[in-house]
C-alpha cells in the first residue's frame, strides 16, 4: 500500500491510500481526480491518465513497458522525461510518498 | 435542442455505463448548473466494462478496482444517481419518464444512453438455451455469474464452450486458458472476427489460440444444449451428433442495441436510436449516446459502433447538442482487445476493403509477434489492425484523421516510419 499524491494543473493537492495493486489510475477515478480520465479502464489503450511522476522518484518505479512508451506518444499534453500513464502505475510499499502532477488536459 | 438548457432546467439520463457518465459529465464541464439524475437499472455505481472479460475475470482485480465513478463522486458534482432504477415510458409531449416505482420524473433534455443486450441462443430456438450455466456477457453481475461457473469448473474438471469467435468470446476464452480451463471455442463462420479482420489476421488469431491450447472449431453447427436432471448445462451437441462435454457455456453472438423505451416513444430507430453525428434523436429534447444508437453518417448510412470511444465520443456530443452547441463525431474509430499477451488496436473501418498489406512479422514467432495488417480499398486506405504494435495504431489514427492515404508498398516497408508519411 501506498500514500500517493496528486497535484492537479491548478494545484489542488489530494493524497489518496491505495491498497497494493490498485493503479494510480484507478485510486484518481474512484475519488473524483478529474485530471485523470481514464477511458479504457486501465488497458493501456487510450493515453487519458497522462501523468508527471516526482523526477526524484523516478528510479522506484517499474519502468514503462514498450506498449506504454508507444501510447505515451499519443498524450494530449507535453511528452516530458517524467510522463507516465498512470494505469500502469501499480501501489507497492516502495511507492510511499509519490507525488504526481496531472496536466492540463487529456484529450 | 433549439433552445440550450437554462440553470433552472433538468436533465434525465437513462443508463450510467460509459456514455451516461460520460454526458452528465460533459454537461458539467460545458457549465450546465441544473439538476441531472442519472438513472441505472443495475444496483452498481457506474463501472468499467472492458476489464470484465480480462483481468477482472482473471480474478486480477477487485470489484472495487472496476469503479468508475462512485455515487460520492458523482454527488460532488450535483449528478444525483440513482441505482436500481428502471424506466418504463417515455412520454415526449409531458416531457417526463415513468419509472417502475410508480413515479414520474420531468425533464428539459433527456438523453437515452440504455447500451445493448447480448443475443441469447433463445432467440435462434436452440433446444437447450435456457439451462443453468449458458451465460453471456455484458454486466458485472453475468460476469460474476461467469466467474462462479468457472470456479467450479475447474472445482470439477469440467469444460467450458464459447459459442461465438468474436471479441467478448475470445476474450473470455483466452482468460478461461490462463485459468487452466479446457476450452472450445464455437464459431459457425469459416474464420473469426469475420466482420472486421483481414481474412490473414483471422488465421493469425485462429493460430493464436490453438498455440494456447484452445480446440477451435471453425464453421461449427451447433444442434441443441444437453442439460442434465438439476437443469444445468453438461454439453453443447453439434448438428453433426458429436457433443462438446461443458459445465459453462459462454454466448457471444453479438448484441441488440436496446431502443426499446425509445422506439415505444415513437422516435426513429433502425437497429438502433437514430441519431446525427451529434447525438440528436428525431425529437430536439432528446439526445442518444453509446451502443443503443446508429449513427447516420456522410454517406447516409448507419453505423453502429460498439466501443468505448463511440461511447464517450458521442456522450459529449450529446451533452454538447443539448447546450446548444454542435459537436460532431468524426473522429476515426478506434477499438482494441486483449488476448493472452496480445493486445490488438482497431482503427478505422475496415468494411469494403479488397487488398491488404503487412508490416512487421506477422509470419514469425507468435511469442514475439509485432505487426499491423492495413486494409485498403483500391488505393485508399481504410483502417490497420495493429498487434502489439500501438505506435503504428497511432500513426494510423493519425493518418486516418487527416483523411490521408499512403500507399501499401510505403506502410509495408519497415525502412519509412509511418509518422513520416502524416503531412504536416
Amino acid at each position: 500500500m501506498a500514500n500517493i499524491t496528486y497535484i492537479e494543473s491548478n494545484g489542488q493537492t489530494t493524497t489518496i491510500h491505495l491498497n497494493d495493486g490498485w493503479s494510480l489510475m484507478q485510486g484518481a477515478t474512484a475519488n473524483g481526480i478529474d485530471g485523470i480520465v481514464g477511458e479504457c479502464g486501465g488497458s493501456c489503450a487510450c493515453a487519458t491518465c497522462h501523468c508527471y511522476v516526482d523526477e526524484a522518484r523516478l528510479g522506484d518505479l517499474p519502468e514503462a513497458s514498450a506498449g506504454e512508451l508507444d501510447m505515451l506518444e499519443n498524450v494530449a499534453a507535453e511528452r516530458k522525461p517524467n510522463s507516465r500513464l498512470a494505469c500502469q502505475i501499480k501501489a507497492t510499499v516502495a511507492l510511499e510518498g509519490l507525488i504526481i502532477r496531472l496536466p492540463e488536459t487529456q484529450e | 435542442m433549439s433552445t440550450p438548457l437554462q440553470a433552472e432546467d433538468s436533465v434525465i439520463i437513462i443508463g450510467a455505463g460509459q456514455a451516461g457518465v460520460q454526458t452528465a459529465e460533459a454537461l458539467r464541464t460545458l457549465g450546465f448548473a441544473g439538476a441531472i439524475h442519472l438513472l441505472v437499472d443495475e444496483p452498481h455505481a457506474p463501472y468499467h466494462r472492458p476489464p470484465l472479460s480480462k483481468a477482472w475475470l482473471a480474478g486480477e482485480m477487485d470489484a472495487a478496482q472496476l469503479v468508475m465513478r462512485s455515487p460520492e463522486v458523482l454527488a460532488r458534482k450535483s449528478i444525483r444517481l440513482r441505482t436500481d432504477c428502471s424506466v418504463q415510458a417515455i412520454d415526449r409531449a409531458a416531457k417526463t419518464v415513468a419509472l417502475a416505482d410508480g413515479s414520474q420524473l420531468s425533464y428539459t433534455g433527456l438523453v437515452l444512453a440504455t447500451g445493448s443486450t447480448p443475443r441469447t441462443l433463445s432467440a435462434l430456438n436452440l433446444p437447450g438455451a435456457d439451462a443453468k450455466g449458458v451465460l453471456a456477457l455484458r454486466s458485472l453481475d453475468d460476469a460474476s455469474a461467469i466467474s462462479a461457473h468457472m470456479a467450479t469448473c475447474v472445482e470439477k474438471s469440467l469444460g467450458v464452450v464459447v459459442i461465438g469467435g468474436g471479441f467478448i468470446g475470445l476474450e473470455v476464452a483466452a482468460t478461461a486458458r490462463k485459468k487452466g480451463l479446457t476450452v472450445t471455442v464455437l464459431e459457425a463462420a469459416p474464420r473469426l472476427l469475420g466482420r472486421v479482420l483481414a481474412p490473414v489476421l483471422s488465421d493469425w488469431y485462429a493460430a493464436l489460440h490453438r498455440s494456447h491450447g484452445v480446440n477451435l472449431v471453425l464453421d461449427a453447427r451447433v444442434a441443441a444444449i444437453e442439460v442434465d436432471a438439476t437443469g444445468a448445462v453438461s454439453a453443447v451437441r453439434m448438428a453433426d451428433g458429436s457433443a462438446v462435454p461443458a459445465g459453462l457455456v459462454v454466448v457471444g453472438i453479438g448484441v441488440n442495441a436496446n431502443d426499446q423505451l425509445a422506439a415505444a416513444a415513437g422516435l426513429a430507430c433502425e437497429r438502433g436510436i437514430v441519431v446525427d453525428a451529434c447525438g440528436r434523436t428525431s425529437d430536439s429534447a432528446i439526445v442518444a449516446a453509446g451502443d443503443c444508437t446508429a449513427r447516420r453518417v456522410a454517406d447516409g448510412t448507419l453505423l453502429r459502433l460498439e466501443s468505448v470511444q463511440n461511447a464517450t465520443e458521442q456522450g459529449k456530443s450529446a451533452a454538447a447538442a443539448l447546450m446548444g452547441q454542435d459537436r460532431p463525431f468524426t473522429a476515426t474509430p478506434w477499438f482494441w482487445s486483449d488476448q493472452y499477451d496480445k493486445k490488438l488496436q482497431m482503427a478505422g473501418l475496415s468494411m469494403g476493403a479488397d487488398a491488404w498489406a503487412v508490416r512487421g512479422n506477422m509470419a514469425g514467432d507468435l511469442a514475439t509477434a509485432s505487426f499491423t495488417v492495413f486494409h485498403f480499398q483500391g488505393s485508399k486506405l481504410l483502417a490497420a489492425d495493429s498487434i502489439n504494435a500501438s505506435k503504428d495504431h497511432l500513426a494510423v489514427r493519425k493518418l486516418l484523421d487527416a483523411g490521408q492515404s499512403p500507399t501499401a508498398q510505403q506502410v509495408a516497408d519497415p525502412a519509412v516510419e509511418l509518422a513520416s508519411l502524416i503531412a504536416k
